[in-house]
């Protein structure tokens, strides 16, 4: 109204989020590739890092590993994903919602866990490997590459099935009726019609995918071994040798970036080009397989399931487990639980503590930001909304890096505190929250607001009484899936914990290092339980089917 | 309590783009005025600066002595009633009323007294205890309206209330709007681009067009003597003819391109002998006579209306004024003596009480009396 600059609580809000995203941010961020460039003694300015990096195989072949085990990830995640989806929304699958569910909460699960329980299974000492050695046979390994592939592709792929799914429910029977009128049928049907209306959310859900399955720590770390992907080795040159071989990893850290932003850029290219809006006033119809094949597509969707549930049910049943030490003994106890409530019951309480912290920031930042950014357009607030993209690009352990090299020293000394560990989860979730709010922002008309402002309420009194409790049910259900995520978040917390600031995901990862299965079951298992908990009040709280992240 | 306003050379503008140059006009303490106009003439823009929902480039909105320009929104004690009906759709009925009495801090009792009242009179008593989603668009549209009187604004503003109800529910709300209005006796001003909306609610109409204000008065005024020939043709439909003001029998007389004189009483001083002028004859203004007696037409088509026939004619193009979307001639049935055909060549003679002479570029009335702001 007033075109006036005044301090009113709006001024305030764009400086706390430009200070937030500009100190925890942009300035760890460029300091890192500041660093990238310097001599880890002289500090002077040297390209060496980078041929360092290029001139070894030892090096650069985690970059080519990285690029071909994610790559294949994709791929193999969209196949899955999509045919799943596809017979998902097109045909009668009994017991639909239960496999949903299922899909979902192997979407939710921590990332590492899928790893550590293939190990359980598959591994040189796994209940599979021995079984199947009982009976003469070799089981292929676990380890390396496949083993990434089989854990983060059973991973993913629901991304894939959650938003090709959604984008079905979207496709007008009309339009399929039409290709229909015009002779078009059966396959070419699906190729000519379907696929290019799912294209753009298929290539959606495969940026996510990727950027995920690159970032990925705890799965290559575990299940890895000799197979070195770019976010271990970051980590490890971090970690052993702090000090001389910082600016190395900094280096290989502003490389991950750089291919990150180059793919994130390329798929906004491509999408934007193919980009149109869907809205279906019929959904397509539901049809029902008959005879052999209804059989074998419930055979194949059921196997899928088994396969992502079955990390889940054998970390549950490790849990209970007799262990003698690190070893697992005949018959079952608690002692693993004994134990985690002894020594790491902090771990325990860190991680709700953290995460509900970092929710509550990110619920008052997350609306009132996208209030900002959509109400009250200016060229700050866009300089807001861009800065909000970046995490998307930036893998966590690369955050976590930044985090502590910019806040090792004083004045600004927070390396080992709880709030950096809070920081960086806000940093990382915050952007899909205010995507999200944001999108219901949108669909708020402003006359509300005027309304209220018209009766008498000033209109900052009108965000909080009118505005935030509209946006509260969406803003919470996606905040609960943020929550969910830190919850279960290893790559920046293992960066940046100390011993007091412990959380259980990294806990499990500590224990699973130490070969302590028992316990790192039992951690994991609370972590499931808490998860499909919060999941139930997501599902109580939005009313809702289905997740987006 | 309610106020007059004053809107004094008052400018809108976006950028370099002036959505309202210097506008003035008065609106009286109690009346029911509207601001009529197509889309995108600034009937909105107009109403939101008189609000505080859009600021104000120059000039001043006074509310009585009161200069408003630098009030914030909230402090204009205003009562707004939105296209969208904004309901929240958190709170019942009855809390929507409710929210603009409880920001004034109103005691419980008396809060309740007014509430129970005002809900009475919109007549939505009955469903004061749910929430919007499951009331229809009439009904929601009346808890707007109680929200926004409820709470005595100075005035009360209504933009395009109505244009999201079906055609019968939009009639029967504007009896009600304009009933509840009389009642409470407030300034209002109402927004609509519904012509016959305006002309059933209004006290007197603003007639606006790229952000200036064509005509201003009573429905009956603006109907029967519009001030230019926007107005004639954006009122109602006029049909434009080409003619020429002569001398008749000592008085003056409009005389078609065709050659046919139709002598006049009703041309004011402005309108000179020999002026070339537009002449606007409504459809019904027409009335068919003898050959020789009118202007000669033909039928070119024929659409029955129940109550009326609206024909479509055939004029030679020099005795028009070009680019008109149609020529017509309306039949009461209530009177016809015969039903004209397609086809049929047929004399129609204008009322001459009734019609209305423009000077050639259509820009003002040379009729006796007209005057732009009544």
């Amino acid at each position: 109204m007033n075109k006036k600059f005044q301090w009113d609580f709006w001024a305030w809000i764009t400086l706390l989020s430009i200070v937030i995203f500009g100190l925890f941010l942009i300035y760890p961020l460029f300091s890192l590739f500041l660093s990238a460039f310097q001599d880890a003694t002289t500090g002077a300015f040297t390209m060496e890092n980078f041929t360092h990096f290029f001139e070894r195989k030892y090096y650069y072949q985690s970059m080519i590993n990285s690029f071909s085990v994610t790559a294949c990830v994709t791929v193999l995640a969209v196949v899955v994903g999509t045919a799943l989806a596809y017979f998902m929304t097109l045909f009668k699958v009994r017991g639909k919602g239960i496999v949903e569910i299922c899909i979902i909460i192997s979407l939710l699960s921590p990332p590492f866990i899928g790893a550590y329980s293939w190990i359980l299974i598959g591994g040189r000492s796994g209940i599979l490997t021995q079984w199947l050695a009982g009976m003469g046979i070799e089981f292929p390994s676990i380890y390396g590459f496949a083993g990434i592939l089989l854990v983060l592709t059973l991973k993913l792929y629901p991304f894939i099935y959650l938003y090709v799914a959604g984008a079905m429910k979207n496709i007008d029977s009309a339009l399929i009726e039409a290709a229909e009128s015009l002779g078009c049928s059966g396959i070419k049907k699906v190729v000519t019609i379907m696929l290019p209306l799912i294209t753009p959310t298929i290539l959606a859900g495969a940026l996510m995918v990727f950027m995920n399955a690159m970032a990925d720590f705890g799965t290559p770390m575990l299940i890895g071994e000799g197979f070195n992907v770019m976010p271990v080795m970051i980590y490890s040159e971090f970690i052993n040798e702090v000090g001389d071989q910082a600016n190395f990893a900094a280096a290989m850290a502003a490389i991950m970036v750089l291919i990150t932003s180059t793919i994130f850029m390329l798929q906004k290219y491509v999408v934007n080009k193919k980009s149109f809006t869907m809205s279906s006033l019929r959904p397509l119809p539901v049809g029902e397989m008959k005879g052999i094949k209804n059989v074998v597509m419930h055979l194949c969707i059921y196997l899928l399931v088994a396969l992502s549930m079955i990390p889940q049910l054998v970390v549950i049943y490790t849990s209970f487990l007799k262990t003698n030490g690190a070893i697992f003994v005949d018959g079952y106890s608690l002692d693993s639980y004994r134990t985690i409530f002894g020594s790491l019951g902090t771990a325990i309480s860190n991680t709700y503590i953290f995460s509900t912290a970092a929710m509550a920031v990110i619920v008052f930042l997350g609306m009132t930001v996208a209030y900002l950014t959509t109400r009250k357009k200016s060229w700050l607030t866009d300089i807001i909304d861009t800065l909000t993209m970046f995490p998307y690009i930036i893998p966590g352990s690369v955050l976590g890096i930044t985090l502590l090299l910019a806040f090792n020293d004083d004045p600004m000394l927070l390396s080992g505190t709880a709030l950096i560990i809070i920081i960086s989860l806000v940093i990382r979730r915050l952007p899909y929250t205010l995507r999200s709010s944001s999108a219901i922002l949108y669909q708020l008309s402003p006359s509300l607001e005027e309304a209220s402002i018209s009766l008498g309420a000033s209109p900052l009194k009108t965000f909080f009484k009118v505005t935030a409790v509209m946006m509260l049910p969406g803003v919470m259900s996606g905040a609960i899936i943020s929550w969910i995520t830190a919850i279960n978040e290893l790559s920046s917390s293992v960066i940046l914990f100390t011993g007091a600031t412990k959380t259980m995901s990294v806990a499990i990862y500590t224990e699973v290092i130490r070969a302590s299965y028992g316990t790192a079951a039992a951690l994991s298992t609370i972590l499931t339980v808490t998860t499909i908990t919060a999941m139930v009040i997501f599902f109580k709280v939005s009313g809702r089917r289905d997740v987006t992240l | 309590m309610s106020v007059a306003i004053t809107a004094d050379k008052v400018v809108k503008r976006y950028g370099d783009l002036t959505i309202i140059p210097q506008l003035t006009q008065n609106i009286k303490n109690g009346e029911f005025f509207t601001l009529l106009g197509p889309s995108g003439c600034g009937k909105t823009t107009l109403l939101r600066m008189i609000a505080g929902f859009n600021s104000i480039e120059g000039g001043q909105i006074r509310f009585n002595d009161q200069v408003i320009n630098d009030i914030p929104a909230h402090k204009r004690n205003i009562g707004m009633v939105f296209q969208s009906y904004a309901i929240f759709p958190h709170l019942t009925v009855r809390e929507n009323v409710e929210y603009g009495l409880k920001l004034r801090n109103m005691p419980k009792d008396e809060m309740k007294t007014k509430v129970d009242k005002i809900l009475d009179v919109v007549q939505i008593t009955e469903y004061q205890d749910r929430l919007p989603e499951r009331l229809s668009g009439g009904q929601q549209q009346r808890v707007a309206l109680a929200r926004a009187i409820v709470i005595h604004p100075s005035v009360l503003l209504m933009d395009e209330p109505l244009s999201n109800l079906d055609a019968k529910l939009r009639v029967e709300m504007r009896s009600a709007i304009r009933e509840v209005q009389k009642q409470v006796g407030i300034t209002t001003v109402y927004v609509t681009h519904d012509q016959e909306e305006a002309l059933a609610i209004s006290d007197r109409i603003a007639v606006m067009k790229k952000g200036v204000i064509q005509q201003t008065g009573t429905p009956h005024t603006i109907y029967t003597r519009p001030y230019n020939v926007f107005v004639a043709t954006f009122i109602g439909h006029s049909n434009l003819f080409k003619g020429r003001i002569e001398e008749a029998n000592g008085g003056k007389a409009v005389v078609f391109a065709d050659g046919f004189v139709l002598p006049m009483s009703t041309i004011g001083e402005e309108g000179k002998i020999g002026d070339d002028v537009t002449i606007a004859v409504r459809p019904e203004e027409f009335s068919i006579c003898g050959e020789g007696q009118g202007i000669k037409c033909k039928i070119k088509t024929k659409v029955f209306l129940g109550k009326y026939i609206t024909y479509g004619l055939d004029f030679p193009d020099d005795m028009l004024v070009p680019d008109q979307p149609a020529i017509e001639y309306s039949q009461d049935l209530g009177h016809a003596e015969k039903v004209l055909e397609i086809g049929d060549t047929v004399y129609l003679k204008p009322n001459a009480a009734k019609i209305n002479v423009f000077r050639a570029d259509g820009s003002k009335s040379l009729m006796e009396g007209v005057v732009e702001n009544e």
